[in-house]
């Protein structure tokens, strides 16, 4: 009897504890506080893959799983944290071409150096007189979007010759692409090249060719595509061809996928006046000529997608942004002062993924919004004049735009 | 130089050996209880004999073990994979005296159903004195107090403590050999303990969990044979107990982890792992409060230049206070008792700052957790905990915020 008051009292006990679970525990954070949920109304399949991709993002790759010899970082998720900005303390390195005459240093490892190595291995060095940049990881939220907006739409807002005479003669990359990357069925080509979109230089045509290249030069993981380890030119031992990728193509393609499939960086408090008054402070001084507020997609089987307008303030065109800007190092056609204008959309949420701290412009070296606009120069120069000149409640306002995106 | 390596097989057939010479004299058929002589104090080194055995006069060992399972809740930042059952592990140990001053001991571990077996512990002992006993097989290294006194049933909370799993990886078992004794006097009583034995591999640098980690340069299943670079790993530890105030230990383990050499030629740098422990332990009035706690250090030398993920310096800190509310006769158990309770613990995984930004480096931990445990007997306890947990990723993000309930138990048998 007492035995059985004991399994009574414990049953209720454990039912109470159980039930009380969901009190328990604390609310998820809101969608627009983070970057990681996939987009709305994907179906299961494409819900299953995404979760795939999820894991193979944020998986830590060691010597056993093929990591390195020598490499940057051990995951994707380790640089882009939260599908979010990267961190100083990961970004990567670049070396060996100064113009648009192509990479000088291919034989001393170039482009990347990968300077960590497995235990037992030693990490790449730049070699002498090679000049370099270093790249902070973008955020990767929104990134399916921005792959089908359709080439003619970047070529419209392109103005190469500057004929509007506003100072901004935004173009697009054409570049020449590996051959293992399969252009869409109504790529625009010139002389064999391609337009490009992704990376600070703009030069990588699609995200299946920016992610087989992360998983190699960042991370020395080789794929059916690129299945050469990354080369130290220092250490002279020329890596071997393994004998299977160290991940298959499926894995690849859910990576893929992810990325395609993330949600969009969604706007806080767009309703806030001083918020409004600031977005439009950021078009009336120029800003918007490059941080284009709007485009859209064409063409995509996944629905959630298919042409539709998003905000990623970009126009995925190379601009000059000026002597200050120059790091002497450049890719494919760009030239070595001409960066992509890079959406913000979610820049507001840098700190989040920073430490507390932000990190802007291309390798981070911008402490704050202020200072971000203050690197601005060349076809920017216009605009940062303006921005100087306004006031600084305006000042304030277009802050408060930009924080909130 | 020739590698050290404990042969385990020759051990396995000694040990057997010794067992099989020594099965006369007994005669009831009765499986009984093994009563321990628990009025002598003891310390945490002396966890692993002081178990619940039950003997049976037909063999000449005594066999033991316990169980541990649970259900769980858990939840990070709202998100939460639902309701788990875990069976967390299942030992067996068997014990034998084989004459006045050999004892053995082996403990037999299943993790997880059988996703992890592991044989934890299996050692023999022959006392000279009791200040110099020598101890040899597969050895609990004297890190810390966790790792020697870890089994379920004793404890009020059911996860382990963080520092005790994530700096030193308990349960850190390794072959090889050394010496133990005590000095007993009225009030107090010393203990030592010195061992060599194997010792960690590559992957404490080189692993998917992203961080230094011992846990994951424990993991290698040649350690029972061979000695990732045929140099020891030492580990110490003086524990001094008081009989009116409680117990407190002071350890220590080093050894080189990498391979630095193969067949005799030198591939690589030698670097070292070094642990620090103090624990202590204490209880008061009428033995009805309880604290205890375990500070743990680990300094982990990297080949320069390395990633940042992989800190250098670790350390992690946990105390736990449990105070018995009722202790009478409950649901028919003569000596029940409940318990209440709560632990605080606090690790960081790596203490630094970022070389580029002078930031702090973030992979860490906090956590609170309330417990309600129900012992009905001083070998079984049934518990509640709700785990509040707060850590911090690499780049010290703000913290993620996880909470888990808990319910289960764990019981010698
Ligand atoms: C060492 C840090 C690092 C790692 C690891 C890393 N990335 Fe990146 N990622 C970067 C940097 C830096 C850039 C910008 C590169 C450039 O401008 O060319 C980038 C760019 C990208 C882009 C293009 C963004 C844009 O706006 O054009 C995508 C997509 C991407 N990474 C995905 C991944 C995936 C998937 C992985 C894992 C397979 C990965 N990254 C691993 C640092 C990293
Ligand atoms: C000529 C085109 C152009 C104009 C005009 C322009 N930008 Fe930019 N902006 C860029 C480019 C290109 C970058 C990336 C430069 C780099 O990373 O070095 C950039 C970077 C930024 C960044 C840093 C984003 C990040 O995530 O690191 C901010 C913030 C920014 N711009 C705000 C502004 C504001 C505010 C204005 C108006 C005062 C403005 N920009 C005008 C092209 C432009």
């Amino acid at each position: 009897m007492k035995k059985l008051s004991f399994v009574l009292t414990l049953s209720t006990a454990m039912t109470l504890a159980f039930s009380a679970c969901k009190k328990l525990v604390s609310a998820s954070p809101s969608k627009d506080a983070v970057m990681s949920s996939a987009i709305e109304g994907l179906s299961l399949e494409q819900n299953k893959r995404f979760s795939d991709g999820s894991e193979e993002f944020s998986e830590i790759y060691d010597e056993g799983s093929g990591l390195g010899p020598i490499y940057v970082a051990t995951s994707c998720a380790s640089c882009h944290s939260g599908d979010n900005k990267g961190h100083p303390s990961t970004n990567l390195t670049r070396f060996g071409q100064i113009d648009t005459n192509g990479n000088q240093y291919l034989d001393r490892g170039a482009p990347q150096l990968q300077h960590f190595a497995l235990p037992g291995y030693t990490g790449e060095r730049i070699p002498q007189g090679a000049m370099s940049s270093n790249f902070m990881a973008p955020i990767v939220a929104g990134l399916g979007y921005i792959e089908l907006v359709p080439e003619q739409d970047m070529i419209d807002m392109a103005d190469p010759q500057d004929l509007n005479g506003d100072g901004i003669s935004g173009r697009v990359h054409w570049n020449v692409i590996p051959n293992w990357v399969k252009p869409s069925a109504n790529a625009i080509q010139q002389n064999g090249k391609y337009i490009c979109r992704f990376g600070r230089k703009g030069g990588v045509y699609n995200l299946h060719q920016q992610i087989v290249g992360a998983f190699n030069n960042d991370m020395g993981i080789t794929t059916s595509y690129m299945p050469i380890d990354p080369y130290n030119a220092e250490s002279g031992i020329h890596p071997s061809l393994s004998s299977g990728a160290d991940i298959d193509d499926k894995s690849l393609n859910s990576t893929v996928f992810y990325i395609q499939a993330l949600q969009a960086p969604i706007q806080r408090d767009q309703n806030n006046v001083v918020v409004m008054e600031g977005k439009t402070i950021f078009k009336n001084i120029g800003c918007a000529k490059c941080h284009v507020e709007s485009l859209r997609t064409g063409n995509s089987i996944i629905s959630a997608l298919h042409q539709k307008t998003f905000y990623p303030y970009t126009d995925l065109l190379l601009h000059d942004m000026g002597a200050a800007l120059n790091d002497h190092y450049t890719e494919g056609f760009a030239m070595a002062s001409e960066w992509r204008t890079t959406p913000l959309w979610g820049v507001g949420l840098s700190k989040d993924a920073q430490g507390g701290v932000m990190y802007l412009m291309h390798d981070g070296r911008a402490g704050s919004f202020e200072e971000a606009i203050q690197w601005h120069g060349g076809e920017a120069e216009q605009s940062k004049i303006n921005f100087n000149q306004i006031s600084k409640t305006d000042q304030n306002r277009l802050i408060a735009f930009l924080s909130s995106l | 130089m020739r590698k050290y390596i404990f042969n385990f097989k020759i051990l396995n057939t000694l040990l057997l050996f010794a067992c099989i010479h020594h099965v006369h004299g007994q005669s009831d058929s009765l499986a009984r209880r093994k009563t321990n002589d628990s009025i002598r104090p003891r310390l945490n080194m002396d966890a692993i004999y002081n178990r619940p055995f039950l003997t049976s006069t037909k063999l000449p060992v005594a066999i033991g073990g316990y169980i541990e399972a649970n259900t769980q809740y858990r939840s990070t930042d709202g998100v939460s994979d639902g309701l788990h059952f875990q069976m967390r592990r299942m030992t067996l140990f068997v014990s034998s005296t084989m004459s006045k001053k050999i004892k053995f001991l082996s403990e037999l571990e299943f993790e997880e159903g059988t996703k992890e077996i592991n044989l934890e512990y299996c050692a023999m002992d022959i006392e000279a004195h009791p200040l110099l006993n020598f101890r040899g097989g597969i050895i609990m290294n004297p890190i810390g107090a966790f790792n020697q006194n870890h089994d379920g049933p004793r404890w009020d909370f059911i996860d382990r403590p963080i520092c005790a799993t994530g700096i030193i990886p308990s349960t850190l078992s390794n072959v090889g050999m050394g010496i133990h004794g005590k000095y007993f006097s009225h009030l107090w009583i010393v203990g030592y303990e010195f061992y060599l034995t194997n010792g960690f591999d590559d992957k404490v640098i080189n692993n998917t969990e992203g961080r230094t980690s011992l846990h994951a340069g424990k993991e290698n299943p040649e350690k029972f044979a061979q000695s990732s670079n045929g140099m020891p790993l030492s580990t110490g530890k003086l524990a001094i107990r008081h009989r009116n105030i409680g117990e407190m230990g002071f350890s220590f383990m080093q050894g080189v982890y990498n391979t630095w050499q193969i067949e005799g030629l030198k591939v690589d740098h030698k670097r070292k792992a070094t642990v620090f422990a103090v624990d202590y332990n204490t209880t008061m009035l009428n033995n009805k409060l309880t604290i205890m706690g375990e500070y743990d250090r680990a300094m982990v030398e990297l080949p320069g230049n390395y990633t940042q993920q992989f800190g250098s310096l670790q350390w992690g800190a946990y105390t736990d206070v449990i105070y018995t509310v009722i202790q009478k006769k409950m649901f028919g158990w003569e000596k029940a008792k409940l318990n209440m309770g709560a632990r605080f613990e606090w690790v960081d995984y790596n203490d630094g700052r970022f070389r580029e930004t002078k930031t702090n480096i973030g992979d860490d931990i906090k956590a609170i957790v309330p417990t309600i445990a129900f012992r009905p007997s001083g070998t079984t306890v049934i518990r509640l905990n709700y785990r509040y947990e707060w850590s911090h990723d690499l780049l010290n993000n703000p913290e993620v915020k996880s909470q888990a309930i808990q319910f289960g138990f764990s019981s010698y048998f």
